[in-house]
Parts: structure tokens; C-alpha cells; sequence
């Protein structure tokens, strides 16, 4: 136990050391898109990674969340911690919504449900007025945190997006080490024997659900006010399965491997942006691969590498 | 008056679509236990496949129908042999990755091919024109593919409720080890299974093709309204998945006349009130 701990001090402290020195080693726009789907990417493992289940709605609340918060930074001209928190807010508002609905059905039926909902919100911001159709929220304003920090400059935006993943995460790493993040282990491991151990089981299913829409909600907030529009790209189907793509790329169940996931992800699609429609073929075949030879992902595979090799050697 | 029946017929056409897809979902998931997501981009590939036909190689309509579902079936039997096969045993949302990643490629793969725009098929001359009911006008290639489609449910129907294949179907979908017992090549089945479900897709595709315009995301956006009708049916029974399907494509068009911005959302929220009132769905059994 305690050296699967230090293990996983250390990871964090590289991932510190990392964030810390990315603005001056890659552009830090491309840093700090990595920084906001590494946070959707590990909010959407907390849900199919630790309880089980498997949502391909995600979207919904990234999207949801970003429009919020441009509506509130550029019609109300709110300040943009105000515009992140009531993003938040509305992605956790809509995650109790759909969580309560999705969980009356479980396995199979859950993915389809949570698809249809946020297939239901798509459709809602394509139609309404002020998300502006097809062309989307343009022009978000990043104004002055706590009315001092200028975020117009990329470093003190970076560190802003930093400060806040790394909130997030830490809220993630306690709900998993907690004794609420066992009994969603417990339900995703044996779901009729949580059950029977007197656990209101569908109560920690829609709290799980809830906190995984509320901190992928705060990931797309800090997308609008970084990149400084709200697109359909962000609640379409697509987003809903990348996410799952970053989680099973970089190792579902495991606290870095989505973030990994996500680097990769986007590093890919960034270095492909050019080749077109082929980014949709070659993101499918990795699908496919990952599917088929790699499910334990990037980090699973490490770890288990490890295990072995270190098995190994004390025979 | 006419504009409302105008609008329910559309709702019958999308509806007799989505009774075709959710049968061949259902057949499919019951016994492979795959949620067939690539079912849609099938779906295209069979109205590709009749256009392509047509355009490249002169091949009629009637022929389409026949040749483009089988065409695509054996695109089916070729995945279910490679790369499905790979998964049973495994938790089912492997299944539904899977056919995710296949259902991008297929599309990613036409797009680069055809672009966005939208390629139209004409109606085949003996269905062209329409009939005036009186209280409305009819066009025949409308009705014919209410009723066609409304005919392969049924025999779909017939065979596997009712038939001796059908019955094997059936107790592989209850047992399979115990069905191989008896001597019946499972593993055959499954292919054969997993081919005739996404050939009735491509069948749906080639009735579509001259209704709607033949384009790469056909597929995708109705796959997501069929799980809708999945959620609400239940995939227990396959005369109750024709029954919802048709039901709601009904239930589509009469939004469609009375308050057209809710249209596309509408199967979404009657999925909303069914898990509220009835979550196992209307014909379900939880599995």
C-alpha cells in the first residue's frame, strides 16, 4: 500500500512539475486545452472508470457549462469567476437532472440514455437564440479575475486554468481515496451485493454522476473563457465520444491515465488538423485498437509492466 | 388537413425506419449481447451502395434493394468474423466502443470520399407520381415504403417468432451453451445473425435513398433517435420494437404539425417520461 503510495506522490509530483513548466515549453493555448479535457477526460473516468458506468453523454455538460459561462461573461458582463462558478453550476443542475432519469436503467441502457439526453441539449442549443446557431458563442470576453488577475495575458490565464484542473483533481483524488469512492467500487464490482450490504446504491450512482457533470462542467467553463467561444462542436456526439476515447487511450480506472489520454488525444488531433476528414477515420482505428489489444490503456499497461518487472526481480 | 397528413406520413416513413433498425438492434443485441452502434453507419452505406450502383455501374433501384443489403451484410459477416468476435466474453460496453470506432471510420471514410453535400437518388419510374385521397395527396414511392417496410417487419417477425430457424434464434438468445449441446453451430449463427440485422439497415438505407439526400451522416443522427426507441420499447419483444418504432415516428410527425421546433427533440422527451413512469421500457423485461 504504501509503495503504490509513493508511487502515486511521485506521479503527481511529475504532473506538477509538468503543468508547472508547460506555458514555456508549448504554446500555451494547446497547454491549457490539454488542462481542460484532462479535467472532463478524469471527471468522465470518475463515472466509468470507478462506478462503472458507462456515459456517452458527457458532452451535454461540457458544452452546457461553456455556453453558461459566455452567456454570463459576455451579455451580463459578470466576472469570470463568477461566469466559471455559474457554468458549473448549471452542468451540475443538468447532471442531477439527467443522473436521476439515466440510472433507473442500468448496463447497456445507460449509455443509450445519457446519449439521447445530450443529443435532447444539442438540439435545444442549435434552436435557441442567444447560443447563436450554428456559428456558435463567439467573442467571449476573459476579463479580470477577482477584478485583478488580467486574463488577457496567456501565463496568468494558464496558471488560472492550472490552478483550477488541479482543484479539480484533488477533488477527484479525495472522492476516489474516500470511503464514498469504495462503495463506488464496490458497486461497480458487484452491484446486487453493495445492495445487500445496505448501501442505497442508486443514491452514490447519482451523486457519482452528479460530481462527474459539475467538474466536467468547470472543464468547459475554463474551454469558453480560454479559448473564447462556445461551439456545437462541445455538445455534439463527437465530444461525448472522445472523452471515452481519452479514458480508454490513457487507462480508465487509473487517476492519471485519462490525463494522458487527453494529451494524447489532442496532441493527435493537433498534429492531424490539417489531413482533414482523416482525423475521424484515424481517431475510429484507435478506437478500434485500444478496443481490441490495449484496454488497459497507456498507464494501465505501465502499471502492470511494472508489476511484473518488479514481481520479477524479488523471485 | 392536408399539411397534418402530409406530416403523418413522413412520421410513418421515419417510423417504419426506425422499427427496421431497432428490430435488426434487438436481434443483434439479444443474442451477440453487442449494442450495435455502427448500426447506422450501415445504415448509409447501404443508401451509398444503391446510389453508388446506380451512378457508377447503372444498377436500377430494384436491384439496389436486393444487391445493397447484401452487399452490406457481408461487410457484417466480414466484421463479425474479424474484429466482434475478438470481444464476447468481455463486459458488452466493449461491443459498443467497437462498433463506435467502426461507425467513425465509415463515416470519416465517405466524407473524405463525398464531402458534406448531400447526393439524391431518383424514384424508380413505376413508383413516380402520387394519388389525391381527397383529403390528402399521396405519392406512391411514400406509400410503398411505409408499407414494404411495414411487410419485412412482419415476415421478420414471422420467421423468427414463429419458424424453426427462428426457434434456434430464440434458445440461443436463452442458452447458448446448452444450444451448442445440441449440436447447432453457434458461432454460425452469430455471423448470420449479425449479417441479416445490419442488412436490414442497409435495406432501410435504400428505401431512404430517394426520400432523403444520400450523405456520409445520414446514419449517425438517426442511430441516436433509434436507441431513444430502443430505451423506450425495452429489446425484449420484436413485435413490440416494430410496434414503438412505428408508433413514434407517428408521434414525430404529429409534433412536426403542431409545434415544429419540438420535433427533434420529442423522442427524447418521451424517453424522459417512459423511464419516469415505466423504466424497464413499454415492452421491456430487465435483463
Amino acid at each position: 500500500m504504501s509503495r503504490s503510495g509513493s508511487r502515486i506522490a511521485w506521479a503527481y509530483a511529475a504532473m506538477l512539475a509538468v503543468g508547472l513548466a508547460a506555458p514555456f515549453l508549448v504554446y500555451p493555448v494547446f497547454a491549457m486545452n490539454v488542462l481542460c479535457l484532462a479535467l472532463f477526460a478524469s471527471a468522465f473516468n470518475l463515472l466509468l472508470g470507478y462506478t462503472g458506468l458507462l456515459s456517452f453523454g458527457h458532452a451535454a455538460f461540457l458544452g452546457s457549462a461553456a455556453y453558461a459561462t459566455g452567456l454570463a461573461l459576455k451579455r451580463w458582463g459578470l466576472p469570470p469567476e463568477v461566469g466559471v462558478a455559474f457554468g458549473t453550476l448549471v452542468a451540475t443542475g443538468l447532471g442531477f437532472a439527467i443522473g436521476s432519469l439515466a440510472i433507473r436503467r442500468s448496463g447497456i441502457y445507460f449509455a443509450m440514455i445519457t446519449l439521447g439526453f445530450a443529443q435532447l441539449i444539442y438540439f435545444l442549443v442549435v434552436q435557441m437564440v442567444w447560443t447563436g446557431g450554428e456559428d456558435g458563442l463567439q467573442g467571449i470576453p476573459r476579463g479580470k479575475a477577482m477584478g485583478l488577475i488580467p486574463l488577457d495575458q496567456p501565463l496568468t490565464m494558464y496558471y488560472f486554468v492550472f490552478a483550477a484542473f488541479l482543484a479539480g483533481f484533488w477533488v477527484i483524488h479525495r472522492t476516489i481515496h474516500s470511503p464514498f469512492g469504495h462503495v463506488l467500487r464496490a458497486i461497480r464490482e458487484n452491484e446486487p451485493r453493495a445492495l445487500s450490504l445496505g448501501y442505497d446504491v442508486n443514491r452514490y450512482k447519482v451523486l457519482a454522476f452528479v460530481l462527474s457533470a459539475a467538474l466536467s462542467g468547470l472543464a468547459g467553463s475554463l474551454k469558453a473563457v480560454v479559448l473564447q467561444f462556445a461551439s456545437l462542436s462541445d455538445v455534439h456526439w463527437h465530444r461525448s465520444g472522445e472523452v471515452v476515447l481519452m479514458t480508454l487511450l490513457g487507462g480508465m480506472g487509473t487517476v492519471v491515465g485519462p490525463s494522458v489520454g487527453a494529451l494524447v488525444v489532442v496532441s493527435l488531433e493537433n498534429y492531424l488538423s490539417g489531413v482533414g476528414s482523416w482525423v475521424t477515420v484515424i481517431t475510429g482505428a484507435v478506437f478500434v485498437v485500444c478496443v481490441l489489444a490495449f484496454r488497459r490503456g497507456i498507464v494501465g499497461e505501465g502499471l502492470a509492466l511494472l508489476k511484473r518487472f518488479s514481481t520479477g526481480v524479488k523471485r | 388537413m392536408q399539411a397534418l397528413f402530409g406530416q403523418l406520413l413522413v412520421g410513418l416513413i421515419n417510423g417504419s425506419f426506425y422499427a427496421l433498425l431497432s428490430l435488426g438492434l434487438a436481434i443483434i443485441f439479444g443474442l451477440l449481447n453487442v449494442v450495435n452502434f455502427a448500426h447506422g453507419a450501415l445504415y448509409m452505406m447501404g443508401a451509398f451502395a444503391a446510389w453508388m450502383g446506380l451512378s457508377y455501374l447503372g444498377i436500377g433501384y430494384w436491384w439496389a434493394l436486393l444487391l445493397s443489403p447484401a452487399a452490406v451484410g457481408l461487410v457484417g459477416v466480414l466484421l463479425e468474423r474479424l474484429l466482434l468476435r475478438r470481444l464476447y466474453g468481455l463486459d458488452h460496453l466493449y461491443g459498443l466502443l467497437l462498433t463506435f470506432g467502426l461507425t467513425l471510420i465509415a463515416e470519416g471514410l465517405f466524407h473524405h470520399a463525398y464531402g458534406n453535400s448531400g447526393n439524391s437518388y431518383p424514384v424508380p419510374e413505376l413508383l413516380r407520381g402520387g394519388v389525391n385521397l381527397g383529403f390528402m395527396y399521396l405519392p406512391i414511392y411514400r406509400a410503398w415504403v411505409v408499407v414494404i417496410s411495414t411487410a419485412v417487419c412482419l415476415a421478420s417477425w414471422f420467421v423468427i417468432e414463429k419458424t424453426k430457424l427462428g426457434a434456434y434464434l430464440r434458445a440461443g438468445t436463452e442458452n447458448q451453451k446448452l444450444l451448442q449441446a445440441f449440436g447447432v453451430n453457434v458461432p454460425l449463427m452469430f455471423t448470420l445473425t449479425y449479417g441479416f440485422g445490419v442488412a436490414l439497415a442497409a435495406f432501410a438505407g435504400v428505401m431512404a435513398a430517394p426520400v432523403y439526400q444520400v450523405t456520409p451522416l445520414m446514419g449517425s443522427s438517426l442511430i441516436i433517435v433509434v436507441f431513444a426507441v430502443v430505451v423506450i420499447g425495452g429489446m425484449g419483444s420484436i413485435a413490440g420494437s416494430i410496434v414503438t418504432g412505428l408508433g413514434l415516428g407517428l408521434v414525430e410527425g404529429l409534433t412536426k404539425y403542431l409545434y415544429p421546433e419540438a420535433s427533434s427533440v420529442v423522442v427524447f422527451v418521451v424517453m424522459a417520461i417512459v423511464l419516469l413512469v415505466r423504466p424497464a421500457g413499454l415492452f421491456g423485461r430487465e435483463r
